[in-house]
């Protein structure tokens, strides 16, 4: 039994805003195993963004980690390092941060410098966490720096490296640029990849390539990723195992074979019904999920999604059913599959 | 159970609420903005009545009693409510032979609130002799911020230096704001060619130096133009200079309104030109426009300060706060009557209101921005 | 023009490049060019592409809200006269807004958010002619009811509403003038997965009660084969197939109609591929290639493709394609 790379219990982020208290995780927790995709799937507002953010230590004000640990298994360390006791903004935190977590974000146009080149700015990355790339800690020259990023570059194909390292962000297409957030996040070897939504801004073409792109990089590196999208068909594609959220806490996670083809929690289920596939009737109406994502505000007591279930139970709005096993490897919170409540 | 109905309740209100509303529920979240806010109301009533606030005539001159420092109110009087400043007493100074005044709190002049005092007319017609602090005795003078070298009363000379410098700031914004809106509007709907020429105007108005163009245009003006004319005439100055920055403003909005949804769907009912802008922009961008105009209304106190200050703007007999500062333009003065810097106290109180309320505006503006 | 609602021929929007202190125009990006199809009365077709592929174009130059550069966009009214879209003066064109409105993309930018649903769902009543508020009132909650909303809800601005509602409520507004042509464009895009089926149900619901007929313009091929009886695909500006839904899940005749089935990814985890994605990117509208604009990405290219553009058409009945080797294989 391998130990996890990362660990997240029981985390807890809450936003003070001026018009109240807005808790947008809510008790969430999962494993990642290194070297595993992890899948995280949710609507708008389910905490799937703020849990990463929260990883990271990027949680901006008013937002403040509550409750809960993040034990994360450093590199050269066997013992584990609770992310959520450290300072933001500390030497240790700083080192994790990009060097053995690094992030894909959503937007790359937003996440590069209209003003460097995008080589400069990833060759800046690799010369400040240098000693990764070197044996015995020696500084890294600036030339080498830049070998290794148009190495990078050819790893995430894009072709001519060289002069494509000189370009702006501006000047890349999506898809490039895409790319090139990849290897940025690849330039110091992390052991853990963040993929926030890295394919809904970009076009469908343009999303097969970037996903197989992950997928080649993954099985080459081995590096763990937690993938976070909304779209429940790159998670089938991409995951070995998923994390489905709903307002802040998991409903259900477990193997993505499982999920797709055994859902437990009636949330899964009905969100997979609900999607129009490539195979199935077209032209009738889709069974859905009644009524609307509450306001952050409103969160309604007992299980988040009882409003809205199918199933529910006069119990479901009384306790917040906790995440149990239900079956060999798959987890829900819901009262049809056990009785355990989380303690009021 | 209630609570869950309260909530509700205040979903509902909110859901009703329009722009405005919303606008008031955010700024009064501001708490400096607030104040300043209250502070501006006041300095306006000010503006509409500065002889009700005044103790005296302003212009009343007495070579005997120049450079009489500060008098402060007191409420209490052994330990009884009744008002008193503490009197005056004078004794030449040996070796320059000069006057030399200082208080004496064991002598008092005994002072009234809503008294009566010289007559003034409300708004030029009626006759009244009501102020906010007149002396008990009215055969007697107070200075409340002191008095100047010609034996003037400060404390109502800032109250009528108010008046002025206030309006000008008004004045000038509010003429800003028509040409601002008018030729950024043209500039931004129509675009094209006239887009085009206004742009270039605005450049060419922006890359003036301003200070050398006030001094020019107010040189310009007739030395026998009287006060009022001058007033208005600086007025004019200030926000032909001053609309470039708000018609960018809402040229940049009408622009980026353009390509709105909702400007589309509006074109698509079939809405004329006209309704789109009156009905369906203008009114998105209304609240910035005040917002703008208020962080404006500081930068046309400042130079009219300035202005006449150097003395090329109002000039006396007309009262204003840069006429005021002229008194305190040398070192010799200022050791001997600090209380004459006090004008500045004014100006950069109001101008740190005007900015703080702005702030706040601006804020405040766009309730739909999260 | 038969028996057709719409019939679009031709259709190009070029769009000026300028340069320049003077804007001198040095050339133009081909946005739109080479767009044909028809549409039947209370039929949904699907206008499917990736982003920058003139989908968005197309259905704006249909609605006049761009002058199309050149084209014909032929229209039938319902008093039966048929009309020239394209070249119809913008002093003619009110008399059609009625019969032609939108659903747009982003449900927060859509709404006045200064106006109430009164007033927003009621503007295009009163622009054509409504000038009685009691009696625009009525329809207004009559037009809330349709699209599953409260009617006393009219009274509340936009901000107080979801994704979801507010795009219930641009419906209604698109109804609000009994409108025989609805241009979708991107109607769910923006809504959260448990939002999408309800408003693709909402929107099958009210074609079949009010005989509408719909452009669906969309990206998610999914979505759009779910709602639509045929489909047509844009690449770089011109339609390359159209062929009714399930004959073009069926059997492609165009490569990159092929390739973008391909890239939609199933969710399923058992179907997983990595074989047959497009490489490449788009290429620009200002400067497309040579030959078939398909042709740098395309895996069966030949000299013909480089050099020789294709025409659109009929290789089998109904069934469109811009490709030379159409109907010869299998893609």
């Amino acid at each position: 039994m391998t130990e996890p790379l990362l660990s997240v219990r029981d985390l807890r982020v809450s936003f003070q805003m001026d018009e109240g208290l807005v808790r947008a995780v809510d008790g969430t927790s999962f494993d990642i195993m290194p070297g595993q995709v992890l899948g995280v799937v949710g609507e708008s507002g389910c905490g799937k963004s703020v849990t990463m953010r929260a990883i990271l230590q990027l949680v901006e004000k008013p937002g403040r980690i509550t409750d809960g640990t993040i034990c994360f298994r450093r590199r050269n360390g066997a013992d584990t390092v609770d992310l959520a006791r450290l300072p933001p903004r500390g030497a240790e935190m700083r080192d994790i941060r990009g060097a053995e977590i690094a992030l894909i974000p959503q937007e790359p146009m937003a996440a590069f410098s209209p003003v460097h080149t995008v080589g400069d700015q990833i060759a800046e990355a690799i010369l400040l966490h240098g000693h990764r790339w070197k044996e015995g800690g020696r500084k890294l020259r600036r030339a080498e720096a830049r070998d290794i990023t148009v190495g990078l570059f050819r790893d995430v194909g894009i072709s001519m490296p060289e002069q494509r390292i000189d370009a702006y962000s501006w000047q890349l297409s999506g898809g490039l640029r895409q790319r090139a957030m990849i290897a940025m996040a690849l330039s110091c070897k992390p052991r853990l990849l963040i993929a926030d939504e890295p394919t809904t801004a970009i076009d469908v073409t343009t999303q097969a390539q970037v996903l197989a792109l992950l997928r080649d990089l993954q099985a080459r590196y081995d590096t763990a990723i937690i993938f976070i999208t909304h779209d429940l068909g790159v998670i089938a594609q991409m995951a070995s195992y998923v994390v489905v959220m709903y307002l802040g806490r998991v409903m259900e996670e477990g193997p993505v074979d499982e999920i797709f083809h055994a859902p437990k929690h009636p949330y899964t289920k009905a969100l997979l019904r609900s999607i129009p596939s490539l195979y199935g009737e077209t032209r009738v109406a889709l069974p859905v999920i009644a009524g609307a994502l509450p306001h952050p505000f409103n969160r309604p007591p007992g299980c988040p999604f009882h409003p809205r279930c199918p199933d529910a139970m006069a119990r479901c709005s009384a306790a917040v059913p906790s995440l149990q096993p239900v079956a060999a490897n798959q987890l829900a919170s819901c009262f049809l599959h056990h009785d355990v409540a989380e303690p009021a | 159970m209630t609570a869950v109905a309260a909530g509700q309740e205040a979903e509902d209100r909110v859901a009703v609420a329009s722009n405005w509303r919303l606008v008031w529920w955010r700024f009064r979240r501001h708490h400096l903005a607030m104040a300043s806010a209250g502070l501006l109301i006041l300095l306006y009533l000010v503006v509409l009545f500065p002889s009700f606030f005044s103790t005296q005539d302003p212009e009343r001159t007495d070579a005997r009693q120049a450079f009489i420092p500060v008098q402060s109110i007191h409420l209490l009087a052994d330990g009884a409510l009744s008002p008193w400043v503490p009197a005056i007493v004078g004794k030449r100074n040996p070796t320059t032979l000069r006057m030399e005044w200082t208080t004496d709190p064991k002598k008092r002049v005994p002072i009234r609130f809503f008294g009566a005092g010289p007559e003034w007319k409300l708004f030029g017609l009626v006759r009244t002799k009501l102020h906010l602090v007149v002396p008990a005795d009215p055969t007697q003078r107070i200075f409340l911020l002191g008095s100047d070298r010609l034996g003037r009363d400060q404390w109502s000379r800032i109250m009528h230096g108010t008046q002025t410098s206030m309006t000008v700031g008004l004045v000038a914004v509010a003429l800003s704001v028509i040409l601002g809106v008018v030729l950024g509007g043209i500039s931004g709907y129509v675009g094209g060619k006239t887009d085009q020429v206004i742009q270039r105007i605005i450049e060419l108005l922006q890359s003036v130096p301003t200070i050398p163009i006030w001094l020019a245009l107010s040189a310009a003006l007739p030395r026998d133009w009287t006060p009022i004319q001058v007033f208005f005439a600086i007025t004019v100055i200030l926000s032909l200079v001053g609309w470039t920055t708000l018609g960018r403003e809402v040229r940049g909005r009408f622009l980026a309104l353009r390509e709105e949804d909702f400007v589309l769907a509006a074109r698509l009912a079939g809405c004329s030109r006209m309704r789109i802008i009156l009905r369906h922009m203008v009114p998105t961008f209304v609240s910035h426009i005040i917002a703008t105009s208020s962080l404006a209304i500081p930068v046309m106190i400042i130079n009219e300060t300035s202005l006449s200050f150097l003395g090329l703007g109002i000039r006396p007999p007309a009262i204003s706060w840069g006429v005021l500062l002229q008194e305190a333009q040398n070192i010799q003065t200022l050791a001997l009557a600090p209380w004459l810097l006090i004008p500045g106290l004014v100006v950069i109180v109001s101008v740190l209101a005007f900015n703080l309320v702005g702030d706040g505006l601006r804020d405040a503006a766009d309730p739909y921005s999260h | 023009m038969t028996d057709s609602l719409l019939e679009v021929r031709g259709l190009q929007k070029f769009f000026p490049i300028t340069r320049g202190f003077f804007q001198s125009v040095v050339g133009h990006v081909r946005a739109v060019d080479g767009v044909d199809f028809t549409l039947k009365e209370g039929e949904t077709l699907g206008l499917v592409g990736e982003s920058g592929c003139g989908k968005t174009t197309a259905s704006r130059c249909i609605l006049r809200a761009i002058d199309p550069t050149g084209g014909q966009i032929l229209y039938r009214m319902r008093s039966g006269k048929v009309v020239d879209l394209a070249t119809l003066p913008q002093g003619e064109l009110l008399p059609l807004r009625a019969e032609i409105q939108m659903i747009f993309q982003d449900p927060f930018g859509s709404l006045n958010p200064r106006m109430t649903l009164l007033d927003n769902v009621g503007e295009p009543l009163l622009v054509n002619g409504m000038k009685n508020r009691r009696e625009r009132a009525d329809r207004v909650a009559e037009l809330l009811r349709l699209v599953g909303l409260r009617p006393e809800f009219m009274h509340r601005f936009p901000h107080a509403f979801s994704g979801g509602q507010r795009q219930r409520i641009g419906i209604a507004r698109a109804l609000a003038t009994n409108p025989r042509l609805v241009v979708a464009d991107e109607p769910v895009s923006a809504l959260d997965v448990s939002i999408q089926a309800q408003v693709l149900n909402l929107l099958l619901e009210l074609q079949q009660r009010l005989k509408l007929t719909f452009l669906f313009v969309a990206h998610d091929l999914s979505v759009v084969r779910h709602i639509s009886d045929r489909i047509a695909v844009m690449y770089v500006g011109q339609l390359v197939e159209l062929a009714p839904t399930a004959e073009i899940f069926r059997q492609p005749q165009h490569p990159y109609t092929a390739a973008l089935m391909r890239a939609v990814p199933i969710a399923d985890p058992r179907v997983r591929k990595d074989d047959g994605i497009l490489g490449g990117e788009v290429p620009s509208p200002a400067a497309p290639p040579s030959g078939c604009y398909f042709h740098p990405r395309c895996r069966h290219a030949t000299a013909r493709c480089r050099a020789e553009a294709p025409e659109l058409r009929e290789v089998a009945p109904g069934h469109f394609s811009r490709c030379h080797f159409a109907g010869e294989m299998t893609f």
